[in-house]
C-alpha cells in the first residue's frame, strides 16, 4: 500500500515537470503556426526564412561560432594536453580560471570587456573587423567551462604519457603527436565541446548587442519587439538547434560518462 | 607554438621522469644520494633546472588569453569601482551602492532569484526523486532527463519569446482561458478565467519568474538527480530493519546526507537567476528593474552620468556571486563524501 501511494506521488510530480516542459513549447509552436487567420500555416516560419536580415545574422552567428569553436580548440587541447603531461599541480588553477566567467554575469564581464577595449591602449572597437576579434575573443571566454571540462573529462580517459612515449619513439614531433595521436583520440570530447560551444555563440545575445554585430541574439530581439508571430517561429527554430547540438553530444558520446551540464542564461 | 619547445626533447628522460618520484626529486635530493650513476646525476639535474620553468611555457598561450580576454576587464572594473571620473582613489562610487534606485534593483534581482531558486529548488527536487526513487516508468525518466538537458539550456531570448507566446495577451493559454465564457445574469457573457482581468501580467515580476523557472528546476534536476541516485537502498532497509517510518528515514537519514547537495544546487540556481539578463530583456523589454537590466543600460550611457557607479554595481554583483558559487563548491565537496561508490 505504501508502495502505491509513492508511486503517485512519483508521477504527481513527474507529469507536472511534463506540462511545465511541453505547454510552453506546444503554445509556441501552435502561435507560431497561426500568422493566417484562422487557418494553420507555415507562413510565419516562411516569412523569417526568407528575410534577407536573419539570414545575415544567422549566418554571422553561424561564422563566429566555428571560429570561435576552432580558436577555442586550438587553444584548451594543447594546454590540457600540456597540463596531463608536464604539469598536473597546475589543473586546478586552469580548472578555477575557466569556472570564472560562471562567477562572473555575463553582462557584467561585457561591461569590463568594453570599458578595457574601447579606449587606448587596446582600442579594439573602431572597426567591425577588429569588433570581431574582441566578440570572438569574448564567446571564448564564456564557452570556456564547457570546453575545458569537455576536453579534461576526454584527456582523463586516455593515457597522456603512454600515448606521447609511443609517437616519440615512433620519430613524432610534438605537432604530430598533437594533431596525429591526441587529436584523433578526443574527437567525441572535442565534438562535444564544439557542439556546447557553438550553441552558446548561436544563442548569445549581450556580445552581439553591446558590441553592436549583426549576430542572431539581438535580431531575434528586435524582431520581438515589432512582429506577433515570428518571435515564436524562431523560439521554435532555437529550440530544434538546441536540440540538434544536444542529440548530437549524446549520440556522440554514448557509452562514454560526458554528462554535460550547464546553466541556463 | 609554445608547447614546440619539447620537440627532441629526449625519450629516456621522460622515462627518468617517470620513474623518479616528483616529490622525491623537490624534496630531497635524490640524485645525490646515488653517487654511483654520476653521468645520470649531473644530466638529470640539468634538466630539472630548465624543466621547472619549461613546465610552465606550455601553458603560456592560455593564461596570455584568459589575462587579456578575461583577468585585464575584471582588474579594470575592480579597480575602477574605486576611481572617480579623474582616476583618483574614492570610495563615493561604493556609496553609490546605497542609492534607493540601486538598492531596489539588487531587492528586485534577489527576489527574483530566491523566489526562482526555492521553488525551482523544491519543484527539480520533487521531480528528481520523481525519476529516481519515485518508481516512474524508465521512459518517463528519460524523457525528463533529456528535457532537463534541453530546458536547463534553454535560456535567454527564445525563452521569452515562448512564454509571450503561451501565456502573453494574446497567448495559447491566455486564449484558452479567456474563451471559458457563461452567460452571466444580465445577459452579459462573463469570463471568469482571463488572467489578465486578475492582476496577472506577464511583462511583470510574476512573468519573469515563471519564465525563469523553466530553466531553473531542470537545472535542480540535473544536479540533485545524481545525489538522489547516490543514496543507498541498504540505507533505507537499515533503517526500515530498525523499524523506522518513512518520515523518520527521510529526516534523520536521507535529509541530513542530501542537504549540503540540495543547499549546493540552489545556490546555482541562484546564481543562474542572478545573473541572468536576455530572458528579462527580450520580456519585459528593460522595464524590470533588475541590477542586469541596470548595468545593461549603463553600458548604453542611458542612465547614470558616472561609469565609475556602473563598475560599482558591477562589483556588487560580482562578490555576491563569488559568495554564492563558493558556498556551492564547499556544500558539493560535503556530499561528495558520502556519494562516493
Amino acid at each position: 500500500m505504501k508502495g502505491k501511494r509513492l508511486n503517485l506521488w512519483g508521477w504527481f510530480w513527474a507529469i507536472a515537470a511534463m506540462l511545465y516542459f511541453f505547454i510552453p513549447m506546444y503554445g509556441t509552436l501552435d502561435f507560431s503556426l497561426r500568422m493566417k487567420k484562422g487557418v494553420i500555416s507555415l507562413l510565419a516560419y516562411e516569412t523569417v526564412l526568407a528575410d534577407p536580415q536573419f539570414l545575415a545574422s544567422f549566418r554571422y552567428s553561424a561564422i563566429m561560432g566555428l571560429i570561435t569553436v576552432t580558436i577555442s580548440v586550438l587553444i584548451f587541447v594543447p594546454t590540457i594536453y600540456w597540463i596531463y603531461l608536464r604539469l598536473p599541480k597546475a589543473r586546478p588553477i586552469v580548472e578555477i580560471i575557466t569556472i570564472l566567467p560562471f562567477i562572473i554575469p555575463v553582462i557584467v564581464y561585457v561591461f569590463g570587456l568594453i570599458r578595457t577595449f574601447s579606449g587606448p591602449p587596446f582600442q579594439l572597437t573602431l572597426t567591425p573587423f577588429k569588433t570581431d576579434i574582441l566578440i570572438t575573443a569574448g564567446y571564448i571566454v564564456l564557452s570556456m567551462p564547457y570546453m575545458f571540462r569537455a576536453i579534461d573529462v576526454g584527456m582523463r580517459a586516455i593515457d597522456v604519457r603512454t600515448l606521447t612515449e609511443a609517437a616519440q619513439s615512433l620519430g613524432s614531433n610534438s605537432f604530430q603527436i598533437l594533431f596525429d595521436v591526441i587529436f584523433p583520440n578526443l574527437r567525441i570530447a572535442i565534438l562535444s565541446g564544439a557542439l556546447i560551444c557553438f550553441a552558446t555563440v548561436i544563442g548569445e545575445l549581450i556580445l552581439g548587442d553591446f558590441l553592436v554585430r549583426p549576430a542572431l541574439g539581438p535580431y531575434m530581439v528586435l524582431v520581438g519587439r515589432s512582429r506577433a508571430y515570428e518571435p515564436a517561429a524562431l523560439a521554435i527554430i532555437s529550440y530544434t538547434l538546441t536540440w540538434i547540438c544536444l542529440g548530437l553530444i549524446q549520440f556522440f558520446s554514448r557509452g562514454g560518462s560526458t554528462q554535460q551540464q550547464l546553466t541556463g542564461r | 607554438m609554445g608547447f614546440s619547445c619539447w620537440t627532441g626533447y629526449p625519450t629516456f628522460a621522460i622515462r627518468i621522469h617517470k620513474e623518479i618520484n616528483p616529490t622525491e626529486v623537490h624534496g630531497s635530493d635524490y640524485s645525490r644520494a646515488m653517487p654511483s650513476h654520476l653521468n645520470m646525476k649531473s644530466s638529470s639535474r640539468q634538466r630539472r633546472s630548465s624543466s621547472a620553468i619549461l613546465d610552465w611555457i606550455g601553458l603560456v598561450p592560455f593564461f596570455a588569453f584568459v589575462l587579456a580576454f578575461l583577468i585585464l576587464p575584471s582588474l579594470n572594473l575592480f579597480s575602477g569601482a574605486f576611481k572617480d571620473a579623474r582616476g583618483n582613489f574614492t570610495l563615493a562610487n561604493i556609496n553609490f551602492l546605497t542609492d534607493q534606485y540601486v538598492l531596489k534593483a539588487y531587492a528586485v534581482s534577489l527576489e527574483v532569484s530566491v523566489i526562482t531558486s526555492l521553488f525551482g529548488g523544491v519543484f527539480g527536487f520533487l521531480v528528481a526523486y520523481a525519476i529516481t526513487i519515485g518508481n516512474t516508468p524508465r521512459w518517463m525518466r528519460s524523457i525528463l532527463m533529456t528535457f532537463s538537458g534541453l530546458a536547463a539550456n534553454f535560456g535567454g531570448v527564445p525563452l521569452a519569446f515562448a512564454f509571450i507566446a503561451t501565456l502573453g495577451r494574446t497567448g495559447f493559454i491566455t486564449a484558452i482561458l479567456k474563451s471559458i465564457c457563461y452567460a452571466g445574469a444580465s445577459g452579459t457573457q462573463v469570463c471568469p478565467f482571463n488572467p489578465y482581468d486578475h492582476g496577472f501580467n506577464l511583462y511583470s515580476m510574476y512573468g519573469l519568474v515563471l519564465a525563469y523557472m523553466y530553466f531553473q528546476f531542470p537545472l535542480m534536476v540535473l544536479t540533485i538527480t545524481p545525489a538522489l541516485e547516490g543514496l543507498k537502498k541498504d540505507w533505507r532497509e537499515a533503517s526500515e530493519n530498525l523499524g523506522a517510518t518513512s518520515f523518520q528515514y527521510w529526516r534523520d537519514v536521507a535529509f541530513p546526507i542530501l542537504w549540503p547537495s540540495i543547499l549546493g544546487a540552489t545556490m546555482l540556481l541562484f546564481g543562474s537567476a542572478f545573473g541572468a539578463f536576455a530572458t528579462a530583456q527580450a520580456l519585459t523589454g528593460g522595464s524590470i528593474y533588475l541590477v542586469t537590466i541596470l548595468i545593461g543600460q549603463q553600458i548604453r550611457g542611458d542612465v547614470l552620468g558616472n561609469p565609475n557607479e556602473g563598475y560599482a554595481l558591477a562589483l556588487g554583483m560580482v562578490v555576491v556571486m563569488a559568495i554564492t558559487i563558493t558556498a556551492y563548491t564547499i556544500l558539493q565537496r560535503q556530499t561528495a563524501r558520502w556519494l562516493k561508490v
